[in-house]
């Protein structure tokens, strides 16, 4: 691109750290030797978690469900591979607070057996409901890191009458390059992943945006793309976060997303690359999301690239494959910008996962943080339009309500503005750590809430049981009052007969 | 909330830019050094002395400062930020100034302009420009004793040893160096004289394109400091809104004005080249800390800096305006930002959600 095409072209907000994406991103594909066991969290994606219809020492194939989806919001989980139930019990949570999460062990029996599948030969026959149906069963979630059940959107999408996919290669994400790889590998499945979408939301046409530092992924999705008009190809700018939703949306449509609206109400949904192809497995093959595609990188590993593997394995085997050269002074699961730190590596694989990123002394360095100068450069960064200097300000003196007057609901946690904080300031956990204390804030009100209402409604009751017996006092007495003197006034009238 | 402490973890990212509060701080003097190296050439050793007395005053003061509260001052003057304050206080003086004009101006630049408010990025203020405001109330002789440029290499130019005579004991009779007025304190006392400006400027101090001129540092080397503001503004460090609304601000009413009646008022050129409109731009209104952090805001603060120096110094009774006018738009500045505030993604101007369908 051109300085002067740059200069109109380049979006205003946002960063542009250095990608890292290569030589991770250009190393052939390889796929993970079978792990000995897999460890399947039943909650690897928004919403309720799935409930285990397994039993401990029960033989599974590889596909078969172990848990099903409890709730409107949910996704089910199904075997990594083929073996024996050994387990249900707790692993360590993919999370900065290294929790345990409920999770179904599986020992492998190394053969590798999937459990009998439907394929569809023509998923366009299909009703668009029996695609939904089919995407919601094979367990399919986001798998750009958000992990919401991706039926649960095709049904939004298609009860709102979305008009446009979205199909997001943006990934904007430093190091990270398994959505590239699977455009490079694996275009036609994208591509027809995408199709089957747009079916079963009912959308004319599918904008496919990626990157423009991914040309090799461009070339393969355009080719991939080339029987289907209704699928384009658009390179956007590589600028972080363009893989937002908001952001994305803005560029290849010119559509600005309302803040109390949902992508959808505008006409548009957005799936990622990888969320296509896997709905192209569940549908084509019957194939549930078992595996995927994650990129191990940072300066710690010996052979960065991208890595076919098992749900479930553990992060130590994930880096085992790809060695390491020194012990990583940071462990990352997602980018660097948005991704959650891990304690340690025996954390299992799950759904959401793009990376692991072994970060040497060297790259996890942060500098300390020094006073906050007014530069503006978080101003300038943000891609919503905040002023992270002012939030901070205000959360740092504890006016928490100060900052939901600058807007922090909007506040998308893409830590622009703390990468480019030239003080170095943890911005994004000021941001974090006010969002928590405001929904801790919100539940304690619901909760009180809740005890005033049953308060209200028990002297209410109380008000009313008094007074029903003090009136079925009263009417007993007047009954009785009342026989009394009928009584009264029939026996002098017996005495006068 | 403090950053978690130890090895809790910290929210992401986990990528920092390159970037620091240091190279902020390098870049601004990078881009004054040209400048800088112009009016030692321009006024010789004198300006050479008083320019290293005054940055090593500021950081003194800030160091005192830091030590009354305990803290190491060795990391916070790395910064930089007390070097640079002391350094555009150094461009605002007269260059053979006393070395006392020096210390009490670094001194109460970082002292009372800066660490009472709590140190960097907590002063409403310039500090630079409190230091020269305070200087100028409490010495007004000494801050208008303006001398005509004696280059370093003149014959009859100060070496470095008399030349640090002149900064310790004041100007010597020995030299050349004539008294001078710079343009306009020469045009303002004309004019007070009941000379308009159609006479006095015919026998005017000289001044030359190149900037060759009485005064101080930074307003002799106008063209310098324009190039080092253009080189701030391209690499990042700071935006063009401020000295372009700035310079706008002077410009468009002393061009109004000129038209309207030429011999009361000078010409918008003469306004931009004299006195610290330019160095007041680039390196003194764009000061982080104390003007506004949005884009719009900007505008209206480098406009509102603009308009009240021309004010200042057309109608007031000091002939520059620069100082007073940041001061007073520093502290506008909350006011401005809090009711300048960019658009919210999804929300209009006023802070509700965007319509549907719209």
């Amino acid at each position: 691109m051109g300085l002067i095409e740059r200069f109109f072209k380049e979006p205003r907000w946002g960063v542009h750290p250095d990608d890292h994406k290569r030589p991770a991103a250009d190393a052939p594909l390889r796929v993970l030797p079978p792990p000995a066991r897999v460890h399947l969290p039943l909650q690897q994606h928004v919403g309720g978690a799935a409930r285990p219809v397994v039993l401990v020492g029960q033989k599974v194939l590889k596909g078969q469900l172990l848990a099903q989806s409890q709730g409107n919001i949910s996704a089910p989980i199904h075997a990594s591979v083929s073996g024996t139930v050994t387990a249900i019990s707790e692993v360590t949570a993919p999370h900065p607070s290294g929790l345990g999460l409920a999770a179904i062990t599986i020992e492998s029996d190394f053969t590798d057996r999937w459990v009998d599948s439907d394929p569809v030969v023509d998923p366009f026959a299909l009703a668009p409901e029996e695609i939904i149906r089919r995407t919601a069963a094979a367990g399919v979630v986001g798998l750009g890191g958000a992990t919401f059940p991706a039926a649960v959107k095709f049904a939004l999408g298609k009860r709102l009458a979305v008009r446009t996919l979205i199909v997001n290669g943006g990934e904007c994400e430093p190091y990270l390059s398994s959505d590239d790889r699977i455009m490079r590998d694996f275009p036609e499945q994208v591509v027809d992943g995408a199709r089957i979408i747009m079916h079963a939301i009912g959308a004319s046409d599918a904008l496919v945006g990626i990157e423009d530092n991914k040309p090799e992924a461009i070339a393969a999705m355009r080719e991939a793309a080339l029987a289907c008009p209704e699928v384009r190809i658009r390179p956007v700018p590589a600028r972080y976060p363009m893989g937002s939703d908001k952001q994305l949306i803005q560029t290849l449509t010119g559509k600005e997303v309302p803040a109390d609206a949902r992508a959808a109400e505008v006409g548009v949904l957005v799936h990622n690359v990888s969320t296509c192809a896997a709905v192209h497995r569940a549908i084509r093959l019957g194939q549930p999301l078992v595996e995927r595609i994650v990129t191990i990188n940072g300066a710690a590993v010996a052979a960065p690239g991208n890595v076919f593997a098992p749900l479930g394995t553990l992060v130590d085997e994930l880096l085992a494959c790809c060695g390491l050269t020194e012990a990583p002074a940071r462990l990352i699961l997602g980018g660097p910008m948005m991704g959650t730190p891990l304690l340690h590596g025996r954390v299992p694989l799950v759904k959401g996962a793009s990376g692991i990123l072994a970060f040497a002394a060297h790259e996890a360095a942060i500098p300390e943080a020094g006073p906050c100068i007014r530069c503006g450069s978080c101003t300038r960064a943000c891609p919503m339009g905040l002023l992270p200097l002012e939030m901070a300000a205000h959360i740092r003196a504890g006016d928490l309500d100060g900052a939901v007057g600058y807007s922090l609901s909007d506040c998308i946690s893409c830590g622009c503005c703390a990468y480019v904080c030239p003080s170095h300031i943890p911005l994004v956990q000021y941001f974090s750590h006010a969002k928590g204390e405001l929904s801790a804030r919100e539940r304690a009100r619901l909760r009180s809430d809740a005890g005033k209402r049953l308060a209200e409604a028990r002297v209410v009751r109380l008000e009313r049981d008094a007074r029903e017996k003090a009136e079925l006092a009263a009417r007993r007495k007047a009954e009785r009052a009342a026989a009394k003197a009928r009584a009264e006034a029939a026996l002098p009238q017996e005495e006068t007969t | 909330m403090k950053p978690a402490p130890g090895d809790a973890p910290v929210a992401a990212p986990y990528a920092a830019t390159p970037n620091s509060v240091r190279r902020v701080m390098s870049i601004v003097m990078g881009a004054l050094a040209p400048a800088t190296l112009f009016g030692f050439w321009l006024y010789g050793w004198p300006a050479v002395y008083l320019w290293m007395i005054t940055i090593a005053a500021a950081a003194l003061g800030e160091a005192c400062c830091l030590r009354l509260m305990a803290r190491d001052a060795g990391p916070v003057l790395l910064d930089g930020s007390a070097v640079l304050t002391g350094w555009l206080l150094a461009m605002s003086l007269p260059p053979w100034a006393p070395w006392w004009i020096g210390v009490f101006g670094g001194f109460f630049a970082t002292v009372l302009g800066k660490q009472v408010f709590g140190g960097l990025g907590q002063n409403l203020f310039n500090p630079a420009m409190v230091g020269r405001v305070a200087l100028l109330i409490s010495f007004p002789v000494q801050m208008t004793a303006w001398v005509a440029p004696l280059p370093i290499l003149a014959a009859g130019a100060p070496g470095p040893i008399s030349g640090l005579l002149i900064t310790l004991k004041g100007m010597q009779p020995a030299f050349d160096a004539v008294a001078s007025a710079s343009l306009l304190g020469f045009a303002k006392t004309e004019m007070s004289r009941g000379v308009d400006l159609a006479q006095s400027l015919l026998h005017a101090p000289l001044q030359a394109w190149y900037g060759s001129r009485p005064g101080s540092l930074g307003e002799t080397a106008t063209w310098l400091i324009v190039a080092g503001g253009t080189v701030m503004i391209f690499l990042g460090t700071i935006t063009w809104h401020i000295p372009l609304s700035m310079l706008l601000g002077i410009a468009a009413p002393a061009a109004l004005l000129h038209v309207v009646d030429p011999a009361r008022y000078l010409d918008a050129g003469t306004h931009l080249l004299s006195g610290g409109a330019m160095l007041g731009a680039f390196f003194i209104a764009t000061d982080y800390v104390t003007s506004p952090n949005t884009p719009r805001g900007q505008l209206v603060f480098g406009a509102g800096c603009g308009v009240l120096t021309y004010v200042i110094r057309t109608w007031a009774g000091y002939p520059e305006g620069v100082a007073f006018a940041v001061l007073l738009m520093n502290s506008m500045t909350p006011v401005i930002d809090r009711y300048i505030k960019p658009r919210i993604y999804g929300r209009n101007r006023q802070g509700s959600a965007l319509e549907l369908g719209k």
